[in-house]
C-alpha cells in the first residue's frame, strides 16, 4: 500500500470532476430505480408464491451496484453474490430473463435451473451470483488471471459482503492478486449483517478496509449510499487495475433495508436503525442532487419512475407467459 | 511395486519411445501447452522446484513456456482451485496441480459447488475446461495425510470427470484428452507409478475419455482395477496362470464416465468379477462399479463379486502396515482362488 493513499479514504478527493455526462448519470440512476423496482416486485411475486427457494432483496445498497459498475467496460467482468440481482442490471443484465429465472421459466438466464442465486451471464461479463458467501471472490480472481494471461486490459469486480470478509479464500485469493497484480477490484457491500451476524461484532476490525494494508494493496472505505462516491472510488481502483498495478479493496458502508431474505425474523436490529438509514436514501439523494444541480428536473425524473415501473411489468408478464422447461432438460447441459 | 506397468505397444502409426509415466505425463503438457496458448499450468512447486514438480511432472515447463505460463503458486489450494475455475470460464484453460489428493480437502468447495455446477446452474451457457492434476495413493511410508486415494469424492460429483491412467501411455493419452475437454476433469495420477516405463506415441496421442481397456485377456474371472491395481492384477494373473487359471484385467481408465459396456463385457465371457482399488472399501468405487453390473447383468455372474481394496483405517506409517491397509497382488490371487474354486 502506498503510504500516499490513506486508509478509509477515497483516493479521490471528493469534489474531484468525476466526467461522467448526463446521459451517463441518467442512465445510473434509471438503473438504481429499476433495481429498486425488480426486487420489490420479486418480493411481491414470492410473496404470491410464484418463486420457490428464497429471493435475497438488494433494496437500499442499489447505489453500490450502480456506482461500481458505472466504471465498467462492456468487456469487463463482475462476480456477484447470493444478494445478486442489483450487481446483475447494473452491469447490463436483462430484467426480463431475469425475471424469468426468478420464476423458473425455460426462457430465464439459466433455463430454470438456477433461479435467483444463480443468474449469470458470461458472454456480458457476468460471471454469476454465488450461493457460497466468499464464492466468487476466487472466480473473480481467476478471471483476472485469464485476463492478464491473455494481455487483455480487462478488469473484473468482485463484489462480496461484510460475511465474506471472513471466508478463508478472501485471504488466499487476496494475497495472490497482490503478488501477481492481477487486474481485480474488490468491492466489499458492508451492509451491517451476514444474517444476523453484525458486521462490528463479527469482524475484527471497525474499518474492514484496513486489511488491504496486509496484502500490500490501496484499501478505501466510501458511503455506499452516495453513488457518486461509490463511482470515485472503484474507479480509482479500475483504472489502477487496468494500468497492470494490481489489486485493490473498497468498502461500500451501505444498509439492506429489509431481512436477509424473505422470512428473516427481523429480531436482532430494532426499527429506529432502519429508519435512520432510509432517511440517507441513495435513490432520493442521488435525485435530489441532480435535480438541486440543475442536470435534470424533478418532472421528468419522476415520469421515469412510471417507466421504469412498465419495464419491469413487462419483463413480469414475459416471466409469467413464458413455458416451464420440459422435464427432458433436466440431463442436459451437466457437462459440455 | 511387484511388476512395472508394460502395456503392449499402443496402435498407430506413431514413434513410440519408452518413457516414465512422469515423462510420459510431462510430454502431454508440453505438448499442450505448444498447442494452445490458453493452456496453463500453476500450482505449489510446478516451476522452481527441482527443475519442475515434487515428482518432476512440470519439469522444464517453465524453461519453455516461461513464469507467466507455469506459476508457482502460495500454498492455498482453495485460491489454486477457485482461480482456475474462474480462469477457465473467462476463456482461458488452466491445469491446476495439486501436490497430493490429500490436500484437495483444502479445495473442496470451489471444485464440488463451483467447477462441477457452474455450467449446469448456468443453464448450459458457460464453459469450465479445467484439469485439476493430484497423485494419490500409498506405499511411500507417507502416511495418514499424504498417502490417500480419494477418487470416490469426486466420482460423487455430478459435472466433473475423474481419469485415472495407470501405464505412462494411458496418462499421455488421457491428460491430453483432458486438456481438449470442455469440462472440469480430475486428472488423478498415483505416485508409485511415476517411475513405471511404457512405449509411449510420440507427438500427438490421445485416448478418449471413457473407453476401458483390457489389459490382459483371459477366460475364468474378471479383475478391474484401477492405478498400481492394473500391474498388481497383473502381477496376480501372472501367478494364476501357472495354476491354470485365466484372470482378465480390465482397466477403466477413466471413472467418469464409465466404460461400462466394456466391463460388462468381460464379465459375460467370465462370469466372476472382482475390483480392486487402493482406496477405502466402504463407499469406494469398487462398490459402484459391482453395483452397475449386478444390475445390469445378474444373470451373467456365476458367483457373488468381490472387492479387494483399502482396509478402512487411516494409511499408517509403518511399512508392514502401510502394505497390509492397501491390497497386494497376493490377496488378489487368493480372492481370485477363492472365487473360481
Amino acid at each position: 500500500m502506498s503510504p500516499r493513499t490513506p486508509v478509509g479514504k477515497t483516493s479521490m478527493p471528493p469534489d474531484a470532476p468525476i466526467g461522467l455526462t448526463p446521459p451517463q448519470l441518467w442512465e445510473m440512476l434509471r438503473t438504481m430505480m429499476m433495481i429498486r423496482k425488480f426486487d420489490e416486485r420479486a418480493l411481491e411475486l414470492y410473496r404470491e408464491g410464484l418463486m420457490r427457494g428464497t429471493t435475497h432483496p438488494y433494496i437500499g445498497m442499489e447505489g453500490v451496484a450502480v456506482g461500481a459498475c458505472a466504471t465498467l467496460r462492456p468487456t469487463d467482468r463482475i462476480t456477484s453474490t447470493h444478494r445478486g440481482h442489483g450487481h446483475c442490471l447494473a452491469k447490463g443484465g436483462d430484467p426480463r430473463l431475469m425475471m424469468a429465472e426468478l420464476l423458473g421459466k425455460a426462457t430465464g438466464y439459466c433455463k430454470g435451473k438456477g433461479g435467483s442465486m444463480h443468474i449469470a451471464d458470461v458472454d456480458a461479463g457476468i460471471l454469476g451470483a454465488n450461493g457460497i458467501v466468499g464464492g466468487g471472490i476466487g472466480l473473480a480472481t481467476g478471471a483476472a488471471l485469464a485476463a492478464q494471461l491473455a494481455g487483455r486490459d480487462e478488469v473484473t469486480l468482485c463484489f462480496f459482503g461484510d460475511g465474506a470478509l471472513n471466508q478463508g479464500i478472501l485471504h488466499e485469493a487476496a494475497n495472490l492478486a497482490a503478488i501477481w497484480k492481477l487486474p481485480v477490484v474488490y468491492v466489499c457491500e458492508n451492509n451491517q449483517y451476514a444474517m444476523s451476524a453484525r458486521a462490528d461484532k463479527f469482524t475484527s476490525v471497525p474499518d474492514p478496509a484496513v486489511r488491504a494494508v496486509a496484502y500490500g494493496f490501496p484499501g478505501v472505505g466510501c458511503d455506499g449510499m452516495d453513488v457518486l462516491a461509490v463511482y470515485r472510488a472503484v474507479a480509482a481502483a479500475v483504472a489502477r487495475a487496468r494500468a497492470g498495478e494490481g489489486p485493490s479493496l473498497v468498502v461500500c458502508v451501505t444498509y439492506r433495508y429489509l431481512g436477509h431474505h424473505v422470512g428473516d425474523p427481523l429480531n436482532y436490529r430494532d426499527t429506529a436503525e432502519v429508519e435512520e438509514w432510509r432517511r440517507r436514501d441513495p435513490i432520493d439523494r442521488f435525485a435530489q442532487d441532480l435535480v438541486s444541480h440543475g442536470v435534470f428536473d424533478a418532472g421528468r425524473i419522476e415520469a421515469l419512475g412510471g417507466e421504469v415501473a412498465r419495464e419491469i411489468e413487462a419483463a413480469v408478464a414475459f416471466a409469467k407467459s413464458s413455458p416451464e422447461p420440459d422435464v427432458a432438460t433436466l440431463t442436459e447441459d451437466v457437462y459440455a | 511395486m511387484s511388476r512395472p506397468a508394460v502395456a503392449p505397444a499402443p496402435a498407430g502409426e506413431a514413434e513410440t519411445r519408452v518413457l516414465t509415466y512422469a515423462e510420459a505425463l510431462n510430454e502431454a503438457l508440453r505438448e499442450e501447452m505448444r498447442r494452445d496458448p490458453r493452456v496453463f499450468v500453476m500450482g505449489e512447486d510446478v516451476a522452481v522446484w527441482g527443475g519442475g514438480g515434487v515428482f518432476g511432472v512440470t519439469r522444464g515447463l517453465v524453461e519453455e513456456f516461461g513464469p507467466q505460463r507455469v506459476r508457482d503458486t502460495p500454498i492455498s489450494e482453495e485460491a489454486i482451485a477457485a482461480l482456475a475455475v474462474g480462469a477457465a470460464v473467462a476463456g482461458a484453460r488452466p491445469v491446476a496441480e495439486f501436490m497430493y489428493v490429500d490436500f484437495m480437502g483444502l479445495a473442496m468447495e470451489p471444485i464440488v459447488n463451483q467447477a462441477a455446477k457452474i455450467r449446469y446452474m448456468f443453464g448450459g451457457k458457460a464453459r469450465v475446461p479445467l484439469v485439476l492434476r493430484a497423485q494419490e495413493g500409498a506405499g511411500r511410508g507417507n502416511a495418514a495425510q499424504h498417502s490417500q486415494s480419494l477418487e470416490a469424492w469426486f466420482c460423487h460429483i455430478p459435472g466433473l470427470k475423474v481419469v485415472t491412467p495407470s501405464t505412462p501411455a494411458d496418462a499421455k493419452g488421457l491428460l491430453m484428452s483432458a486438456i481438449r475437454d470442455d469440462n472440469p476433469v480430475v486428472f488423478l495420477e498415483h505416485k508409485l507409478l511415476y517411475s513405471a516405463k511404457g512405449p509411449v506415441p510420440a507427438g500427438e496421442y490421445t485416448i478418449p475419455l471413457g473407453v476401458a481397456e483390457c489389459k490382459r485377456e483371459g477366460r475364468h474371472a474378471t479383475f478391474v482395477g484401477i492405478h498400481t491395481m492394473v500391474p498388481k492384477g497383473l502381477a496376480a494373473a501372472d501367478t494364476l496362470a501357472r495354476e491354470g487359471i485365466e484372470l482378465e484385467v480390465v482397466d477403466p481408465r477413466t471413472l467418469v464416465p464409465f466404460d461400462l459396456d466394456a466391463v460388462l463385457a468381460s464379465v459375460r465371457k467370465t462370469g466372476r468379477l472382482i475390483v480392486g482399488h487402493e482406496a477405502y472399501e466402504r463407499s469406494g468405487i469398487g462398490a459402484e462399479i459391482i453395483t452397475q453390473v449386478v444390475t445390469a447383468a445378474f444373470d451373467a455372474l456365476d458367483a457373488p463379486p468381490v472387492r479387494v481394496c483399502g482396509k478402512n483405517v487411516p494409511i499408517p506409517y509403518n511399512p508392514r502396515l502401510e502394505a497390509a491397509a492397501v491390497p497386494q497382488a497376493e490377496d488378489i490371487v487368493a480372492a481370485v482362488r477363492q472365487l473360481v474354486a
